[in-house]
């Protein structure tokens, strides 16, 4: 069958079960934009390219399958190569398609010309140029491949506009179905190997204080119910990482939390303690290692990664095994269970009690709201958490309020925990919520949000509403730029330099009104239950609350920027138990 | 790893099959600027197979370790394989070629290294030559005296010794 490089583009995409993708036209993509009109596919129009991006990643978290995004070339391009980026870094799997000038064009600084596949090289798990319309069905079939397997991450595709555009004899091709992919570079390993199994198998049953240092590779790898079956044979307690939250239960009672330089003082001192870390998809970032010659300096280290990369990067391990997640987690409990787990375990009562103690005598805390104050932004959290349905999605952005959330929600259920981890992209949270909420519409969706995040992506609200995409957005609006105020205060000597935002501006009421979402205000503590209960019964529109919050309170715990994890600091009201 | 006095060795010679497309070789320098590897040479072309071709790289490991250059390497789709060459398995050559100032007596020179006289005015020899890389050094040392001119170097490239001996 003849036909043409637009039309094969988009049977391609549906052929790959593409349901949902989010893009804005333009010139280079425009011949992909008609036959869009006679596709199964329903296509979400952005505001701003970046929203497109972001919301292809909230979709992929919440589903686990492909997010899609399509822009056109130029200006639109290097609009996403932000949420690229941020999809790199988190492991997302993605698929961007862009425009791209006509491909005789290339290299003449044509309108709208910029090098994509050059400026995306860093930020992609591949790219992909397509040169020939018969190659289109082709290099889709595999871009999805390789966004999706191994460690999964985001292709871009870019097009140029000559093999898409049916009045361009460059556009004509017979279709075919792609039957396999021609990628001799492109290896995958999910099985773990047996002999290193068995090795990890036998330092988990010799040890005596053992933690499962959790991350987001178990959600990657759809391996949460391996997990809870692990800890569970072996009775070990499991710290679950910012990319990790919800992939093992927090009301486990083996959960300790999250660690790191805002983690529970439990998760991070049982790690720091610990004579053996059992690390599953997890890649000992910085911010959770702190100073890295002073982290959990007595531990040995089971690591597995899909990734080998990942493996001795940044901490040697004593067990190193590359695979998925899940099988490995798998072949560990059937080696464990040979080896005669748990009966066969080291004694760990004295670790279990030391643990235990703690829990109890170092739980998240912040100070009680005094009359007159401003709301207490973990009081806000701790209310939407209490009023939500137990298996609600939250997204957060970067920030003070992003800590809050990871620490004070409760995940008990995987993949209702998305935010952007490694990058630490301001202004994921709205659209990410968008594509959450696309992806998963009968759950309910919130955007915890700061005043400064909501500020850089707050326009795909218009989106929201016109796509009747009823998400919630929590800001908890402190008129500041919460975590950089922190470290000013904390340590440039209270030396506030550029971090106010403003009081009263913008009116996050009147402007969430003005693209078509419900507004709410917030002031006053006896509100706050009230808004949070009007929020949840709407299901018309999206709902802006924005709460006035303290911009006094500060995350705490906290590990100083190059202090060791031993020098947590908790707070201040558990300072002096602690001395 | 290490050399005769016991010192690490730095320069760590790597074979790379990749597949002969266009920009595969941007994505080679590409990761090595972004993580911070350093290239010390870098020799490239097609393979008797021109689907792929073969590039060897000479690594210097003091700023990252060969495991996790290779590694990260492996990551890229294009990259087919990636190999070591231990310094008693290869074969290595380089080839230069120099123009030097006129003035010494240029076929006896290039007699007594190996190299070979490409052309000849009243002021300037121009040599090849073509050796292993202390060979190419050692004649440059040797040329340094007359003034170069000009000089370019291919960087290394190297096949496995097999048998031969």
């Amino acid at each position: 069958m003849t036909t043409n490089g637009g039309e094969a583009l988009m049977r391609a995409l549906e052929m790959e079960g593409v349901e949902v993708m989010f893009g804005l036209p333009g010139g280079a993509i425009l011949p992909v934009y008609d036959p869009l009109l006679n596709s199964s596919i329903r296509h979400i129009l952005v505001r701003h390219e970046q929203g497109a991006g972001h919301m292809a990643e909230g979709y992929a978290h919440a589903t686990g399958r492909p997010g899609v995004c399509m822009v056109t070339s130029g200006p639109a391009a290097t609009n996403i190569v932000t949420p690229l980026c941020d999809a790199y870094m988190d492991s997302i799997p993605m698929v961007a398609i862009t425009g791209q000038v006509p491909y005789a064009a290339i290299g003449t600084d044509a309108f709208q010309e910029c090098d994509t596949t050059g400026i995306t090289m860093a930020v992609t798990k591949h790219n992909f140029l397509v040169t020939k319309a018969s190659d289109i069905p082709q290099v889709i079939h595999d871009a999805f491949h390789i966004a999706t397997t191994g460690r999964p991450g985001p292709v871009l595709v870019d097009i140029p506009k000559d093999i898409v555009d049916p009045n361009n004899p460059n556009s004509a091709l017979e279709w075919y179905e792609p039957t396999g992919h021609d990628l001799p570079g492109y290896r995958l390993h999910p099985d773990p190997d047996p002999e290193l199994v068995g090795r990890a198998a036998e330092l988990i049953l010799a040890s005596e204080r053992p933690v499962i240092y959790a991350g987001g590779g178990i959600l990657k790898a759809r391996a949460a119910d391996a997990l809870r079956a692990l800890a569970e044979l072996t009775d070990i307690h499991v710290v679950t990482t910012l990319m990790c939250r919800g992939g093992f239960p927090d009301d486990h009672p083996l959960a300790l939390g999250m660690p790191g330089m805002h983690g529970t003082y439990t998760a991070v001192t049982a790690m720091q303690e610990s004579d053996l870390l059992i690390a599953l998809g997890a890649r000992f970032d910085d911010r959770v290692t702190g100073r890295l010659d002073g982290f959990a300096p007595e531990a040995k280290v089971i690591h597995v990664d899909i990734d080998a990369a990942e493996l001795n990067k940044v901490r040697t391990a004593d067990v190193a095994i590359q695979g998925d997640a899940r099988l490995a987690i798998e072949a560990i409990i059937e080696s464990l269970k040979l080896a005669g787990a748990p009966d066969a375990q080291a004694d760990r009562k004295g670790w279990k009690s030391t643990v235990s103690g703690w829990l109890e005598r170092y739980p998240l805390t912040y100070d009680d709201h005094r009359p007159g104050d401003p709301l207490k932004p973990q009081h806000v959290l701790e209310t939407i958490r209490d009023h939500s349905p137990d298996d609600t999605i939250v997204c957060s952005g970067v920030g003070q309020h992003q800590m809050w959330a990871s620490q004070f929600w409760k995940f008990n259920h995987p993949y209702t925990w998305i935010n952007s981890g490694g990058l630490g992209t301001m202004g994921f949270s709205v659209p990410a919520a968008i594509g959450a909420k696309v992806g998963k519409p009968d759950r309910t969706v919130w955007s915890i949000d700061g005043d400064g995040c909501f500020q850089m992506t707050a326009q795909e609200l218009v989106t929201a509403s016109v796509e009747k995409i009823p998400v919630k957005v929590a800001i908890l609006n402190n008129s500041y730029l919460g975590m950089v105020r922190q470290w000013q205060e904390m340590f440039y000597e209270e030396r506030y330099s550029e971090v106010h935002l403003s009081k009263n501006l913008p009116d996050y009421k009147g402007w969430a009104e003005a693209m078509g979402c419900v507004g709410i205000r917030v002031d006053d503590p006896d509100e706050v239950e009230p808004a949070i209960q009007r929020a949840n019964e709407i299901d018309d529109r999206p709902v802006v609350i924005d709460f006035r919050t303290d911009a006094t309170e500060k995350v705490f715990p906290m590990v100083p920027s190059g202090a060791t994890n031993s020098d947590l600091m908790v707070h201040p009201s558990q300072a002096e138990e602690r001395a | 790893m290490a050399d005769e006095e016991g010192n690490a060795r730095r320069l760590h010679t790597l074979v790379v099959r990749v597949e002969n497309k266009a920009g595969v070789l941007a994505r080679v320098a590409a990761l090595f600027a972004r993580r911070g590897f350093n290239i010390d040479s870098l020799a490239v072309a097609p393979i008797a197979d021109d689907h792929f071709s073969r590039i060897t790289i000479v690594v210097d490991v003091e700023s990252a370790p060969l495991d996790q250059i290779i590694k990260q390497l492996d990551k890229l789709v294009n990259v087919v394989s990636i190999r070591e060459l231990s310094p008693d398995e290869l074969v290595e050559r380089e080839l230069m070629i120099i123009t030097v100032a006129a003035g010494a007596d240029a076929a006896a020179l290039a007699a007594e290294h190996g190299a070979v006289v490409l052309a000849e005015s009243g002021h300037h020899t121009m040599y090849s030559i073509t050796g292993p890389t202390a060979a190419i050094e050692s004649f440059e040392d040797a040329l340094l005296p007359h003034g170069i001119v000009e000089l370019q170097r291919t960087g290394k490239v190297a096949l496995d010794r097999l048998d031969l001996a």
